[in-house]
Parts: structure tokens; C-alpha cells; sequence
């Protein structure tokens, strides 16, 4: 008995100076060494009257607890609580696998009266357009998706950002510390190798990899990048390993185009600056989190409700882009970050605003060439097919011209000073 | 008192067994009924009871979650199942499914083979029927198509069924590992296909894909051929196990391989072909799961059915017809629950809390019926207060 108080009361303890450990953590962590963000979600305005009938259906792959998930139901919350609609006007279906559930999902939320439905996931489109050709009169709408330009459906449609230009500013966040790096004398110029952890090997991570690395390569000519594969969106532990294999590779700054927290955590325990993805990291790591950008979700969604509501079509290919407040950034932590990161991000915004800077400028010197050869022409399979037909020619007026042609990246270069330790497809 | 508290303690050491007992006499005992009080009714009454309790409690808990009232919760379980035409279809549909599953591990489990491959027989089948889609599909004529498809995932469940099966009847391998292990090959083997055919990097050979070969609608239903086939298969295998010879033999190896043994039937033999049988049921499975279904595949295509199924046989006491009812109890907790979660905002988990408790209280409630729980009248808390003080 006396035993079994004892260890009752020890445990208690413990248990009381963990709470208290972690308090007093959490104290010190107030946001005091972050910037206010260089590009913000813009505050966005109706100007369209919301029909008293009108419903919207989501489906998401998982819930708030993958980030990548989080991003999007943050978005529709936004929009519902801007345009005032009630929980019968906006139906959330959470954790819907790639497969015939969410085909089942989309029928049960059209059958339920919702004019515009919205997919969160790549595998989810298929099932979608299923779902479209059996209801005509409610319009489908797929994120990441690439094939409503071609799929001759008018109800269906994909939509993406021009998510490349966030990390490219990002990536400039990331030369300008590496910079930093060498000026001190930490690392010489040819020792700025960067790390990267990417889910797969797809246009899509590539394509966002390339532009981090061309935004750090725009400021630190000597940058190299290393890159290492997991083969998963979600895989904290895979993804904790792969940043660990490139710090032991000598990377010094890590980013990743991941959902977990794998990398963030592998950077914080060892100190190493890591530029992040889908939101700020910063609270769980305040002494080596630099910036991160994400994709902004409300500005399509309150376009398609828009559209819905003044019965207008949607487009079928939707590529938002800094312009419309659809590529957003956190803020700079300013323990992190090299001085001057601020003024050159805002200076690059500009540039993209003022469409005289490109991320994938192919007449720059030294700047992207394939085996020391500078891209002068490159046919992407723009127009989806199984046999991945390049169809397009996507080089124009001295640049690639990523998501022009359609909203998902097609980008899937390998440029020098790239390397990629592994594949997975 | 801390004396008086040691030599208590060590006294208990150091007396027999029986003292000691009497010392830790519990205020209850737990009796089992005999054979006449297992009667139809006690034991209706009390599962319905269960599933009341189970009810209850179910919608205490949401409206500390919701702050709703319950009855509006029991009428979105309700609405969720059968409010609508499609919503009706659909409760129907994935009933024909689960109970397809559970029919084919059925068999099995009457002789006390532990198949936990149903999962893996199922969707090696749907494999099968997916590749044929994917190859032949477009190259043959339809009505060839869907033989081959047939054909085809029949056998790949046979075979991934009859593999356990000889190595337990020749060498007397523990099925039950076996099985299970069978699951993750044809996960992978799926995780393979998924790689060859789809080079999209989406996680699903979709219907883009597999155009061909879909099963028809009827009356505009494209679920009703699939629940026809169920409905006979059902009313095939109740037959199968209560009349037929094999039927029979079947219930004699499960009570007793010796007995079986010992009046002639050859046990090997049995237990291969019941695990043939279990195996084209799980065929069957698998190609109403895609060429009736989903018109796709994914590694998660069966989604746990191999296993739930095993819940439904138990439940209906391996009794084919009762399985309807055990399974349409289990889609309509599945679906009613989802209902909740959807109307009310809350995440998924909670759909399968709901779904839990209740089976908690149906799985408990078999205690009940077969033991029964008395008043240890001699034990100190139905005496009066003066004397267990004594104690």
C-alpha cells in the first residue's frame, strides 16, 4: 500500500514538473523575433450577393492533422466566416481516401443540394470527374489536378498556385543566410550546400526544389543542393532520417516540400537554419526556422463561390499567383534570417509583379543549364496522357513558362548543381 | 495499527490457500445458464437491450460533444443509412459487399480454420479482375471480358486461400499467421500493379483507366446486380452448410478432427476444399468490389472487411442468415455515424468511438446470455453494517 502511494505521488510529480517544463518553454517562445510578413494573405472582398440556398461541399484527404490538409480547411473556414454561410451551407467531408469513397463523398454531397464541390487531393481527381459526368448542373472543382483542360468536361475543374515564385522568395531567403554563412567564415563559398527533402520525385516537388534553389542561386552563385527523397507525403520519421542523411552530407540549411515536421525537428536539435513549407514552423522551432510559404486556398475559393453564386463558369484551369494573394509567405524570423532578407524578398515581389522577373530564366548566364548547356527549348507533357507525350513547348521569350499552359507544375528538369541522391516515384 | 497491519501480513502468508479466499470473497459470482435458460427470447431481450444501453450512452456522450439533443443525432444515424433513394442504395450495396466477405470466411471458421486472409483473398481477387480490365479490356468483346474477369479473380482467391490451406492439412502450419502474412503480399503485389499501370504518381488505378468491363445496371441501379448476387450466394451457402454433405463434414472437423477421423472423413481433404470454397467467395468479393464498385484499385480497396467480417460471422453464430442482420447492423452503425460527423463538423475518429462503444455492448452482452451473474449472499456487503465490521 505504502508503495503504491509512494509511486502515485511520484508520478504526480513528475508529471506536475513536465507540465511546468513545458510551460516555462512556451513562455519563451512569444513571436518577438518574427517580421511582419513581406507577402501576407490579402484581406479579400465581395462584392457578389451569397444565394440563400447556396451550399458547398469539401473533401479532404485527412483532417487538421496533416498540415497540407490544414492549409485547406483553414482556407474554407476563412471563406465561410467571410461570407457569413451557415454549417448547412458548407459540408466538410474529412479524411476521404483516393478511391471510390470519394466519388461516393461528391455523389452523397451533390445529392444533398451543394452547387459547387471541392477535392483537396491529386487522387482524388478521377473520381471527381466520375462524379461530374453524372451531375451536370453542380460544378466539381480539383486541386492539383491536371487533367479538366483536356478531359472536355464543363463542369470540372483544376486549379493550382503559382507556388514556385513563393519558394523561389523563400530560396533568396535561404542564399542570403548561406551568404551570412560564408562572410563570418563558417563555411566557404564552396561548402553553401543546401539540403532538400522531397516526398517524390514528381513535377510538382521538382518543380518547386528547382525554384528554391534558383531563389538561393539569385543571390549565392556558388549554392549546391542536395536532395533526398521519401516517398511519402506524410512520413515524420522518413522525413526526420532524410534530413539527418543531408546533414550528414555537410548540407548546411535544409527546406522540404513534406507535410510533417520531420525536418523542422532534425534542424532544431541540431541547430542547422531550415526554410519551410505550408506555414510558419517557428513555434516549435524559434532558433533555426527562417521563413516558410504556403499556398493560399481562400482567393480560388471565394472565386468559385463567386461564380457559382453570379452564374458565371469557372475557368478550367486555375493558376493563382502572387497577384491574386494566392502564394503567401510567414513571416522572416529575424534571429535567423541574414540582414537585408526582408528589403530583397520585397524587392523580388516587385519584380514578379512588374512580370520582369522570371523564376525559370533560361537567358541568364550561369544560372539554369543542363549538363553545362543553357535550355533553349523543352517540350513538357502539358496535355496529360499515359504515355507522358511531351506536347507543349514551354520555353518562351527567355523563360520557362511554368503553370502557364496549365495550373500543375510541369517542370521536371534535373539542373546542374542539383543533386538527387535517390528516386521515388 | 501499523503493528496490528504486519501481523495480518504475515499471517496471510502463512495460511492455507482456502483462508485466504474467503478473505477475497467476491460480493458476486458468475454462474453459467443451463441449456433451458438459453431460450430465443432471453437472449433477443437481451441484446436488444444491449443495443439500447449502447444507444444511450452513444448520445450522453455527443451531447457533451455537440451540445445537440440525441434524438436529432439517432435521426442523422437514421437519415445517414436510409434517409434517401441513394443513401438507401449505398447502405445496400455496401451490405452486399461486407456480407460477401463475411459468407466466404464463413465456412472456415464453422471447421475452426482461423482464416485472417480474407483481406488479402479479396484483394488479390480484385487485383485479378483489375488487370484484367486494364489488359484485355477494349481487346476482347465485353461478354468474353467479364468471363475472364470471373475466371480470373475466382482464382487468384482460391489460390491465395489454398495455399494456407495445404501447408495446415500436410504439415500442420498455423493458419492463422499464414493467412495474415498472405495479406502484405498481395498489398504489395498491388502496390506493384498500382506502379506499372498509373504513372501519374496518384495512389489509385481509377476508372480512367479500367473503362471496360463494368457490370451493367439494372432498372437504372447500378448497385442492384451486386446485391442480387449476394442475395443468392447467401441463401447458396446456407444451404451448403445446413444441408449438404459437405456441410456436415465441415461441422465435424470443427467440433473434433478425431471424431471426423475416426467416422471416415478425410480431413485434409475437407479443409482444402472448404478454404477453395472460402476462396472463391472472396473471389467473388473482389470482383463486385471493382467491376461492381469502385471501378478502381488501391491498396486500401477492402478497407478492413477481411477482418469485420470475421465480427459479423461471430456475431450471427455462423449462420448465414442471421449474418444479414449482423452485417446491416454494422453498415448502419458505419454510415449513420459518418452522417454525424458530417453534420455536425466532428472528425472522423469520433465516427468510429460511436461505432466502437456500440460493439463493446453487443460483443459484451454474449456474456450475459450465456452466464448469469448472482448475490454472493454470504459476502459482507449484503450483511447489516454491525457485523461487517466484525470481519
Amino acid at each position: 500500500m505504502f508503495k503504491k502511494a509512494l509511486s502515485l505521488v511520484l508520478a504526480l510529480t513528475m508529471a506536475f514538473s513536465a507540465c511546468m517544463i513545458f510551460a516555462s518553454c512556451q513562455g519563451e517562445g512569444d513571436l518577438k523575433g518574427m517580421s511582419e510578413s513581406p507577402l501576407p494573405a490579402p484581406e479579400l472582398t465581395v462584392d457578389f450577393e451569397v444565394k440563400d440556398d447556396f451550399k458547398i461541399g469539401f473533401i479532404f484527404l485527412h483532417d487538421e492533422n496533416s498540415t497540407y490538409d490544414k492549409n485547406f480547411i483553414n482556407a474554407a473556414e476563412s471563406v465561410k466566416a467571410l461570407l457569413g454561410l451557415t454549417d448547412e451551407q458548407v459540408l466538410m467531408k474529412k479524411n476521404i481516401p483516393e478511391s471510390n469513397d470519394c466519388y461516393e463523398a461528391a455523389v452523397d454531397l451533390a445529392n444533398k443540394g451543394c452547387d459547387v464541390i471541392f477535392a483537396d487531393s491529386f487522387g482524388h481527381e478521377q473520381f471527381m470527374l466520375q462524379a461530374a459526368k453524372e451531375f451536370p448542373n453542380v460544378q466539381f472543382c480539383h486541386a492539383t489536378g491536371n487533367s479538366a483542360h483536356t478531359a472536355n468536361q464543363p463542369n470540372f475543374h483544376n486549379a493550382f498556385a503559382s507556388i514556385y515564385e513563393g519558394r523561389y522568395l523563400a530560396g533568396i531567403a535561404a542564399g542570403l543566410k548561406l551568404n551570412e554563412m560564408i562572410e563570418a567564415g563558417k563555411i566557404t563559398a564552396e561548402q553553401a550546400v543546401m539540403g532538400y527533402v522531397g516526398a517524390f520525385t514528381y513535377a510538382e516537388v521538382i518543380s518547386g526544389l528547382t525554384s528554391f534553389y534558383l531563389g538561393a542561386k539569385s543571390v549565392c552563385p556558388s549554392v549546391t543542393m542536395k536532395v533526398q527523397f521519401t516517398g511519402s507525403w506524410y512520413d515524420e520519421g522518413l522525413e526526420k532520417e532524410a534530413a539527418e542523411a543531408l546533414l550528414s552530407k555537410n548540407c548546411v540549411l535544409i527546406s522540404q516540400h513534406a507535410d510533417s515536421m520531420g525536418a523542422p525537428t532534425a534542424c532544431e536539435v541540431k541547430g542547422v537554419p531550415n526554410v519551410s513549407y505550408n506555414g510558419s514552423t517557428y513555434t516549435a522551432c524559434p532558433e533555426t526556422f527562417i521563413v516558410s510559404s504556403a499556398i493560399n486556398w481562400a482567393p480560388y475559393l471565394l472565386h468559385i463561390i463567386k461564380c457559382a453564386n453570379t452564374d458565371t463558369a469557372i475557368e478550367a484551369d486555375w493558376c493563382g499567383g502572387i497577384a491574386e494573394g494566392s502564394v503567401v509567405l510567414s513571416g522572416i524570423n529575424l534571429d535567423v534570417a541574414a540582414e537585408g532578407t526582408e528589403q530583397a524578398i520585397k524587392d523580388a515581389i516587385a519584380g514578379f509583379k512588374a512580370g520582369t522577373l522570371h523564376v525559370f530564366d533560361v537567358s541568364k548566364d550561369n544560372f539554369i543549364t543542363v549538363d553545362g548547356e543553357k535550355l533553349t527549348e523543352y517540350m513538357a507533357d502539358v496535355d496529360y496522357d499515359e504515355a507522358y507525350t511531351p506536347d507543349t513547348q514551354v520555353i518562351k521569350d527567355g523563360y520557362f513558362a511554368e503553370s502557364e499552359f496549365r495550373s500543375a507544375p510541369y517542370f521536371s528538369i534535373k539542373i546542374d548543381g542539383i543533386e538527387f541522391l535517390n528516386s521515388k516515384t | 495499527m501499523k503493528k496490528e497491519k504486519k501481523s495480518v501480513k504475515t499471517a496471510e502468508n502463512t495460511l492455507p490457500s482456502a483462508v485466504k479466499k474467503t478473505e477475497r470473497e467476491l460480493p458476486f459470482y458468475v454462474v453459467k445458464r443451463g441449456d433451458a435458460e438459453q431460450t430465443f427470447g432471453r437472449a433477443a431481450l437481451i441484446r436488444a437491450s444491449a443495443i439500447v444501453i449502447a444507444l444511450l450512452l452513444c448520445g450522453i456522450a455527443t451531447i457533451f460533444v455537440t451540445g445537440d439533443n440525441p434524438i436529432s443525432i439517432y435521426a442523422t444515424m437514421f437519415k445517414g443509412a436510409f434517409g434517401d433513394a441513394h443513401n438507401l442504395w449505398k447502405t445496400l450495396q455496401d451490405l452486399a459487399i461486407l456480407l460477401c466477405v463475411s459468407l466466404a470466411v464463413t465456412p472456415a471458421f464453422k471447421m475452426r480454420f482461423w482464416n485472417t486472409g480474407a483481406e488479402g483473398q479479396v484483394l488479390i481477387s480484385a487485383l485479378a479482375t483489375a488487370m484484367c480490365m486494364f489488359y484485355f479490356g477494349g481487346a476482347v468483346p465485353t461478354p468474353v471480358l467479364m468471363l475472364i474477369m470471373v475466371a480470373g479473380s475466382v482464382l487468384a482467391g482460391v489460390i491465395w486461400a489454398v495455399i494456407p490451406a495445404i501447408f495446415k492439412a500436410f504439415w500442420g502450419t498455423n493458419e492463422t499467421l499464414f493467412t495474415l502474412m498472405m495479406n502484405y503480399v498481395a498489398i504489395q503485389l498491388v502496390e506493384v500493379f498500382l506502379k506499372v499501370a498509373d504513372k501519374s504518381g496518384s495512389n489509385t488505378v481509377g476508372p480512367s483507366l479500367l473503362k471496360h468491363g463494368w457490370f451493367p445496371e439494372l432498372f437504372g441501379q447500378k448497385y442492384l446486380l451486386n446485391i442480387l448476387i449476394v442475395a443468392v450466394l447467401t441463401v447458396l451457402v446456407y444451404i451448403y452448410l445446413k444441408y449438404s454433405k459437405h456441410g456436415y463434414e465441415i461441422s465435424v472437423v470443427g467440433e473434433s478432427e478425431n471424431t471426423a477421423r475416426y467416422i471416415g472423413v478425410n480431413v485434409k481433404k475437407v479443409i482444402i476444399r472448404t478454404m477453395v470454397v472460402s476462396g472463391a467467395l472472396c473471389g467473388v468479393a473482389g470482383l463486385l468490389l471493382v467491376a461492381g464498385t469502385s471501378h478502381s484499385i488501391d491498396s486500401n480497396l477492402v478497407g478492413g472487411r477481411g477482418f469485420t467480417a470475421i465480427m459479423v460471422s461471430w456475431l450471427a453464430k455462423f449462420n448465414p442468415l442471421m449474418m444479414v442482420l449482423t452485417t446491416l447492423l454494422l453498415v448502419f452503425l458505419n454510415r449513420g455515424s459518418a452522417e454525424v460527423t458530417t453534420k455536425f463538423g466532428l472528425n472522423t475518429a469520433y465516427s468510429e468511438i460511436l461505432t466502437g462503444v456500440i460493439l463493446f455492448f453487443i460483443i459484451g452482452c454474449e456474456f450475459f446470455i450465456q452466464y448469469k451473474i448472482v448475490a454472493n449472499r454470504s459476502h459482507k456487503l449484503f450483511k447489516k453494517k454491525g457485523g461487517s465490521e466484525n470481519v
